[in-house]
């Protein structure tokens, strides 16, 4: 228990002091998984409509893949990044490794593929009848696709939490494609990781609570944004 | 065969439609027409085709065969016949509202039209009116009653003012009192509309009581055409 009011003192006092490192290390934690799950929405939704809408031969085999992308394991999806940004692999020119763009693209390739997988299982859990009334209503193709994204905005609000979730929280991919660089690169989860194997438990856990809070506050947003206007 | 008072020219036209379903016919339909203003009844038990038939008037299904002609002009089901459907309107059984108020519900299908935001907001109050849901606007739809539920759901058909207003047995789900109260104001709110009305339903006493002329189906072909009371006596549909 003295461990954990130590810990919750260190948190406040890390945070209050404006203690530079702490804030740049939860500013960049934020910005990284922010600009991943936003990507991620932006490409994940489309491409899940377009999985659940159309039919094509080896489109088992795409929703397969996306299913099992929803359980990529961080560190190697971190190990392929790493692979393709060394500097003599595919895209070893661009210089991204150990960049925060690094990480955005490894948090990318672990928060697609759930934002994707999640938005077939809603766009398909939608009523087929519901389909053809917006068609009979007289929707273009497009407007058809956006009215099926907005009926669905509830489980698809669910998706980007959980994509937001695992890209914040993961620690394997970023410590490998970002080389967890003190002023660079370093997120709030491989610094706790370096805390911890210091035996800062203290920093460590204090560094995991802000963490929480900082998911606890976007999730909180993104809830009322989902929850907003529907009776209890 | 033609069905409805031959006035100009039909409204709609199939001919030779054949829709087919795990290597079986559930649709052969020679020739129908619908001519404009009335309603006509498509009667039949269940799983006689009669929904089948709606979602092909509809153009929400590409028969196998045949040519389908609105208003005199050849439909390419395929291509989503987006200038046709906004010439049409159609309820289903189930009200199929979306999941925001009513007001936005009716308007939906006038925002896809691209009407302007004062007109559209003009005729959903004055359809919201006209059907007794006025008071209801600012409601989510998932809160409606059932009754209120198809109420919208008609309305959100009838703002459309639709040449063709095709309704898949859209009373069936209702209480008494609420289905006989909306099929008493159906004849005036088609004449409101200007809308010409297909009605699927295998209740014979809806048949009689809203259209002049019907056909008839059993096992995807029509069996009988003509006058209602003539048509459900044919195909042995007859209230007792």
């Amino acid at each position: 228990m003295d461990l954990l009011a130590s810990a919750l003192l260190t948190a406040f006092r890390l945070l209050l002091s404006g203690d530079a490192e702490t804030w740049r290390v939860a500013l960049l934690s934020l910005r990284v998984s922010l600009t991943a799950t936003a990507i991620s929405l932006l490409v994940g939704v489309p491409l899940g409509t377009w999985l659940a809408l159309s039919r094509f031969p080896g489109r088992g085999a795409l929703l397969a893949l996306v299913n099992t992308g929803m359980g990529m394991p961080p560190v190697v999806a971190g190990l392929v990044i790493t692979i393709f940004l060394w500097r003599s692999g595919p895209l070893g020119g661009l210089q991204l490794l150990y960049t925060p763009t690094a990480i955005v693209i490894a948090q990318i390739a672990l928060s697609l593929p759930i934002v994707a997988g999640l938005s077939v299982a809603a766009i398909q859990q939608l009523d087929p009848r519901l389909r053809l009334q917006i068609l009979a209503l007289g929707a273009t193709r497009l407007q058809y696709l956006w009215l099926m994204v907005r009926e669905t905005r509830l489980p698809l609000l669910a998706a980007v939490m959980a994509g937001f979730g695992a890209v914040i929280s993961e620690v394997g991919a970023a410590m490998m494609v970002g080389g967890n660089i003190q002023g660079e690169t370093r997120v709030l989860t491989t610094a706790t990781v370096l805390e911890s194997s210091k035996g800062n438990f203290d920093v460590a856990l204090a560094l995991g609570i802000i963490l929480l809070a900082l998911v606890y506050a976007v999730n909180l947003a993104l809830t009322w944004v989902q929850q907003r206007g529907r009776p209890p | 065969m033609t069905v409805g008072a031959p006035r100009d020219a039909p409204l709609l036209e199939l001919r030779g439609v054949r829709v087919r379903r795990g290597g079986r016919t559930i649709l052969d339909v020679p020739s129908l027409d619908v001519w404009p203003r009335g309603v006509l009844a498509v009667v039949g038990r269940n799983g006689a085709g009669k929904s089948t038939l709606l979602q092909v008037m509809a153009l929400l299904l590409t028969p196998d065969a045949g040519d389908i002609r609105f208003a005199g002009e050849r439909v390419t089901v395929g291509r989503n016949p987006v200038g046709v459907r906004r010439r049409m309107a159609v309820v289903f059984q189930e009200p199929l509202l979306f999941d925001t108020s009513v007001f936005e519900n009716v308007a939906s299908g006038l925002r896809l039209r691209g009407v302007s935001r004062p007109e559209a907001r003009e005729r959903v109050q004055r359809w919201l009116t006209q059907l007794g849901v006025g008071h209801l606007a600012n409601r989510q739809a998932r809160t409606l009653s059932g009754g209120e539920a198809r109420r919208t759901s008609l309305a959100r058909a009838l703002v459309l003012e639709p040449q063709l207003l095709l309704l898949d047995e859209p009373f069936a789900a209702l209480d008494y009192f609420t289905r006989q109260e909306l099929l008493a104001e159906l004849p005036s709110l088609l004449e409101a509309a200007s809308s010409t009305a297909v009605l699927v339903t295998h209740d014979p006493t809806e048949a009689l009581r809203l259209a002049t002329c019907a056909v008839a189906l059993r096992d995807g072909q029509i069996v009988a055409e003509g006058q209602t009371d003539e048509v459900l006596l044919a195909a042995g549909l007859s209230p007792r």
